[in-house]
């Protein structure tokens, strides 16, 4: 086999996406090391931290149900500065367009982007655009930069889980990316699953309320909640079980999964968070959840249950016990 | 998709109580049951509920080559890959066959280096493919069992209907009640009953294992996916195996009959002929395989469109052919989770979302 060749599944957000990035990208660019692996980097300059990121953006198709690529692009940025405890404060938008693509279309992009930034509080403070060859891009391709500051002390990531501690999702897993791929599929549903796109920083404020208790937050994109868990996992050097019967999961998502035999535990999100927190907030901290609009649907879907392990376990829906790991190879690409 | 319909068979208290008769069923017989499922559903139902940490010791389960991506020999792949460095050519294919390894490469390779390779779900969108692409030739890999010929033989006649000249299938249709009989005849395995296949014995019907379980004494139940069927079926190969008897009992009856699905059978046995076939591992079984027939050759893209295809070799220290035997575990493999992972797998049991390497890896034991 070819070595050489960069596969799809290089960017699926899973194991291979992880291969690549921890044998040649972070080696060769920085050398950060996996424990200080986060959604956003937090920067320190004469004593205050500054959290910076970026994403590019490359779903097909461009609009799906429930959002476009324009939206997304604003809020995943968005949520991965959430994701350190950060306020985002402004965003950087470089578009590539394919030569041929429609300025109508264009401009309902640009006008969902303004829209989601506006819904975030957030600016959209710099820009580039390049237009390519026909052929050469797929329509267009989005990328964007952002950065945020701290209004706390707070230390959130990855590396932070801690026997005992509760694992919260703030609702369904798997509505973004099945609806990206309903579409792009054409599959006819009977019922209107939407992406889950949203800026989560409104979220986040209120979690921030459980202060120290809250350890760790994520927003399990591509490679879905497994992957995630799993990568907390790693860097917290701690095994996590998960409780099968708890996750919240819509009934058409777990009908479409089980059509295209997909596993709802490895389909992206977009407007979801996991936060790990500390045994005695967590039922405040989900209570908290709910009270929010992007929280309603929140639950206690599994603990911290033992250090060391770097493992994700699930008791299942009929009570058996099973590994969960992360997504390995492309399960479906240009998710976002 | 009805949730409720599937809740009642995902039920803890009835799960449970299954497991509970199980044990005792068990509790004095002095040697253990062994029980083989032949269906890669349920091997991933398996796993996927963790079932056998929920039966008792004496009752162990085996996979058998049910994952009709496993069973496919590397030989096939490598025609595939040969076929899709073809100008003008377009592979289409169900999801897991681009990632499984050939000789000197795979579909998955192929298509990065530029070959044009697609996944669909039906072979009905590569026949539309076809349509809307008169200039390209579609040629859509025909590989499953009885649930996924009946569908691929509809699409030929559709074509033959239609006269699209362009669609071609690469086949390799497998037939799954044959093997299982070259199966129970091994004494190493010892296999004492069989999980039968829930949707290929929709089609072929329950009566389709009456040899295997009045001529060879092997008890056989057709069960269905959900944790409670699987259960179910096993309590029930237990009872045949305690009182004695060996029957085919129809655990799945909400689908499955005895005589199966005459119109699927009518439409399969007018497009394809059986012939003997090649299982990874086992090498080749008689009869136990379908090719496309004559009247039909004009589809069958080894005849309308010859290709030189490197010579095959299986890759090298691969176990597969005995996980797929049911002979050893994946987890026993000296590749299993070290060289062969499924992000980088060496066999085809660790590509396909049905194989059994692939379940014990992503769900553990």
């Amino acid at each position: 086999m070819d070595k050489d060749l960069i596969l799809l599944g290089h960017g699926s957000g899973g194991r291979l996406s992880h291969q690549l990035l921890e044998e040649l990208i972070i080696p060769t660019l920085s050398g950060i090391p996996v424990a200080g692996q986060n959604d956003a980097a937090v920067l320190v300059h004469d004593g205050r931290r500054l959290a910076f990121t970026t994403d590019s953006y490359v779903v097909d198709p461009i609009f799906f149900p429930g959002g476009n690529i324009g939206d997304l692009a604003i809020n995943g940025t968005v949520n991965d500065l959430a994701m350190v405890g950060a306020v985002p404060l402004a965003v950087s938008v470089g578009l590539i367009l394919e030569e041929g693509f429609s300025r109508a279309e264009l401009a309902e992009i640009l006008r969902s982007m303004r829209e989601a930034a506006d819904r975030a509080g957030v600016a959209i403070a710099a820009g580039d655009t390049k237009v390519v060859p026909r052929g050469k891009a797929d329509r267009i391709f989005i990328n964007t930069s952002g950065i945020g500051v701290f209004r706390h002390g707070l230390e959130i990531g990855g590396s932070n889980a801690r026997v005992g501690d509760k694992i919260l999702i703030n609702g369904s897993i798997g509505d973004h990316g099945i609806a990206v791929m309903a579409k792009r599929e054409g599959l006819e549903l009977e019922t209107d699953i939407r992406s889950d796109s949203a800026p989560l920083n409104g979220l986040v404020e209120e979690l921030l309320v459980a202060g120290e208790a809250l350890h760790v937050l994520r927003d399990p994109t591509r490679g879905g909640v497994a992957t995630t868990l799993k990568e907390i996992a790693l860097q917290s050097d701690v095994t996590i079980t998960l409780d099968e019967a708890a996750l919240p999961l819509k009934g058409a998502v777990r009908g479409v999964c089980a059509v295209l035999g997909l596993d709802p535990l490895y389909v992206a999100n977009e407007g979801k968070l996991l936060a790990v927190v500390a045994p005695e907030e967590a039922e405040q901290t989900l209570a908290r959840m709910r009270l929010h609009p992007l929280g309603r649907d929140a639950a206690v879907i599994g603990e911290v249950t033992a250090a060391g392990g770097g493992r994700v376990r699930m008791e299942t829906l009929v009570g058996g016990m099973r590994a969960v790991e992360m997504l390995a190879g492309e399960q479906l690409p240009r998710i976002c | 998709m009805k949730a409720g319909v599937l809740d009642e068979f995902r039920s803890r208290e009835l799960v449970k109580g299954l497991a509970a008769e199980i044990a005792r069923l068990t509790a004095d017989r002095p040697v253990p049951m062994t029980f083989m499922e032949v269906c890669g559903t349920h091997t991933m139902s398996i796993y996927q509920y963790g079932i056998r940490s929920l039966l008792p010791s004496r009752v162990r389960l085996i996979s058998g080559p049910g994952c009709p991506v496993c069973v496919t020999p590397v030989g096939y792949v490598d025609k595939a890959v040969a076929y899709s460095r073809l100008p003008d050519v377009i592979i289409t294919t169900f999801g897991d066959m681009v990632r499984v390894p050939g000789s000197s490469s795979s579909l998955v390779q192929e298509r990065a280096r530029g070959a044009d390779v697609r996944v669909v779900y039906s072979p009905l969108d590569a026949l539309s493919l076809a349509e809307r692409n008169p200039g390209k030739r579609v040629i859509f890999l025909g590989v499953g069992f009885e649930t996924t010929t009946p569908t691929i033989a509809g699409t030929i006649l559709t074509a033959a209907d239609r006269g699209i000249a362009n669609f071609f299938v690469l086949a390799n249709h497998k037939t799954i009640p044959i093997p299982m009989q070259v199966l129970s005849a091994d004494p190493e395995l010892g296999i004492d009953g069989y999980i039968c296949p829930a949707h290929v014995s929709a089609i072929i019907g329950a009566d389709a294992y009456r040899f295997l379980a009045e001529d060879h004494g092997v008890p056989c139940v057709v069960t269905g996916f959900e944790p409670a069927d699987i259960l179910h079926g096993v309590s029930m190969l237990v009872r045949q195996i305690v009182e004695g008897r060996s029957a085919v009992e129809i655990q799945y009856s909400r689908f499955v009959t005895s005589e199966g699905n005459r119109k699927a059978r009518g439409m399969v046995e007018r497009v394809f002929t059986p012939c003997d076939a090649v299982w990874r591992g086992v090498g080749v079984i008689p009869g136990s395989g379908l090719e496309i027939s004559g009247e039909f050759a004009c589809f069958n893209v080894e005849k309308a469109l010859p290709v030189e295809v490197e010579e095959s070799r299986e890759p090298e220290g691969c176990q597969c052919g005995e996980v797929l035997k049911g002979k050893i575990a994946p987890t026993e493999c000296p590749l299993f989770g070290t060289a062969c992972t499924p992000e980088d797998p060496v066999g085809a049991c660790m590509v396909s979302s049905e194989g059994s390497c692939a379940a014990a890896y992503k769900y553990g034991q």
